[in-house]
């Protein structure tokens, strides 16, 4: 009995995520900071999971970064993501899966917006096609790409070559995971689990082999919040929220971190050079920093992937010590060279944080 | 060092595992009255010292009482212990008392 009303409760928690056939919309932000998560999400889904996955290049961004430091007016933010929503239309599609957790959360605002004030989608409607000339239908599924990996984890399980375990020990992986805001704290309704329990991405560690540390900061924000980090006096509102997370976390010694969110992933990653830099301090026994990586990357490595065709060398805290924990073998000489083999540069090494 | 044009803030949370209430519970064993405090600061609006200089009584209570009690002792030592507050204080809490104990025990005379 009791059992039955806990499932019955836990359906609430769940979110429809379609099957196939989907529009892919990309970040603006993540190619530059972790470039081949999104390449490794298209390699997956296509080359692994033989999905249709379709994009279209005239696609921009959904103005998610200006909205939030109120550069933006929200009327041109909806006309904008009103222009996303006519090119999936266009396509043929009605799945529409953004790779941003602002623009995730940006579309779900949008959308519940126009459920509960029909007059505004109206004038966006109008908006555009005087802009544009386009018109668009509301997508039948919106889910964010790590609701997609979330849904495919045994698929992605059955077909992997790596598993989170520490080779040396066989013991699971101790794993931070870090859901951004805007995935299911404002809606939470929208985010697998809801904003109590999300579980996107402890499903994914959980059913490749690890293990994921609960500590009391865990559902702290990262610090990024767009106003604290673009102004750079404000700069150490954001660093101090990453800190208080790495300290609450450093007791339970993480192999690693994985976050959903590009902001997130960038910062938990950044910033622990920054406070190495700053204070002398990182989070880990041999001042190496720990190691963070996006959902893609993991997954990618859970497949085999290469870790430089995953982009990792373009990590502030270096990836080596994970993947020597994954028995992973990699070539140091290959670190920083690009796909025709030519030398891409290194980056200048930190005074503190060891790479 | 590199100018970073911005610096690591301290957090601001409370540490209730780390904090020291050793004042806080002396005093509590030896005034008991010092827990009915609800911050009103009725007392820190008549204090005559804190007319003249920044002490405020409202402050150091909440400060001993959250464990936060570095610098206290040259805070209470503006006290001039006239006993206005005891008059105010609306949960007739023996403020003189509470003041004389948090001496006490920042002195560690615990006899008196
Ligand atoms: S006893 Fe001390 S705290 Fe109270 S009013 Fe007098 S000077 Fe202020
Ligand atoms: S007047 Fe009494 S209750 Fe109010 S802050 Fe002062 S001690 Fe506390």
């Amino acid at each position: 009995m009791v059992l039955e009303g806990k499932k019955r409760v836990w359906e609430d928690y769940q979110k429809e995520i379609a099957n196939d056939h989907y529009f892919y919309v990309r970040s603006c932000i993540r190619q530059t900071f972790f470039p081949g998560s999104e390449t490794t999400f298209l390699r997956i889904m296509k080359n692994d999971l033989g999905k249709d996955v379709f994009e279209d290049a005239r696609h921009t961004t959904c103005t998610g970064i200006g909205y939030h430091t109120d550069i933006v007016p929200l009327e041109t933010t909806m006309t904008v993501i009103a222009r996303h929503f006519a090119l999936m239309t266009e396509a043929g599609y009605v799945n529409i899966i953004p790779s941003c957790v602002t623009s995730f959360g940006l579309y779900t605002e949008v959308l519940e917006t126009w459920k509960h004030f029909p007059e505004i989608e109206e004038k966006i409607r109008e908006y555009l096609w005087k802009a544009t000339k386009r018109e668009f239908k509301i997508p039948e599924n919106l889910v964010h790409t790590s609701d997609i990996i979330y849904k495919f984890r045994s698929q992605i399980k059955e077909k992997s070559k790596v598993s989170l375990i520490n080779k040396r020990t066989g013991e699971p992986l101790k794993v931070v995971e870090h859901i951004g805001c805007h995935y299911s704290k404002m809606f939470p309704t929208s985010g697998v689990g809801g904003a109590e329990f999300p579980s996107v991405l402890t499903g994914m560690i959980e059913s490749w082999g690890g293990s994921v540390i609960d500590y009391p900061e865990r559902r702290h924000c990262c610090g990024f919040g767009f106003r604290q980090y673009l102004v750079m006096a404000n700069r150490g509102y954001s660093v101090s929220n990453s800190k208080k997370k790495f300290e609450s976390m450093r007791p339970f010694q993480p192999d690693f971190i994985v976050a959903n969110c590009p902001g997130c992933s960038m910062f938990l990653d950044r910033w622990q050079y920054t406070i190495a830099e700053l204070e002398g301090v990182t989070y880990d026994n041999r001042g190496m920093g720990i190691p963070v990586l996006t959902y893609e990357e993991m997954a990618g490595l859970v497949m085999g992937y290469s870790p430089w065709e995953l982009g990792l060398q373009m990590h502030q805290v270096s990836v080596e010590q994970l993947l020597d924990k994954l028995g992973i073998k990699y070539d140091k000489e290959q670190k920083y060279r690009g796909a025709k083999g030519q030398k891409i540069g290194e980056p200048q090494k930190p005074q503190f944080l060891i790479v | 060092m590199k100018e970073w044009g911005y610096s690591i803030l301290k957090g601001r949370q409370i540490d209730f595992e780390n904090n020291d209430f050793s004042i806080s519970r002396f005093v509590e064993l030896h005034e008991p009255s010092f827990s009915w405090c609800i911050g009103c600061g009725s007392c820190t609006a008549t204090c005559s010292a804190a007319k003249f200089t920044d002490f405020n009584p409202r402050k150091v209570n909440l400060l001993i009482q959250r464990g936060e009690i570095k610098g206290i002792e040259d805070e209470i030592a503006k006290c001039m212990l006239c006993g206005k507050c005891q008059l105010v204080c609306p949960r007739g809490i023996n403020t003189r008392n509470v003041v004389q104990n948090i001496k006490r025990a920042i002195s560690k005379s615990y006899a008196l």
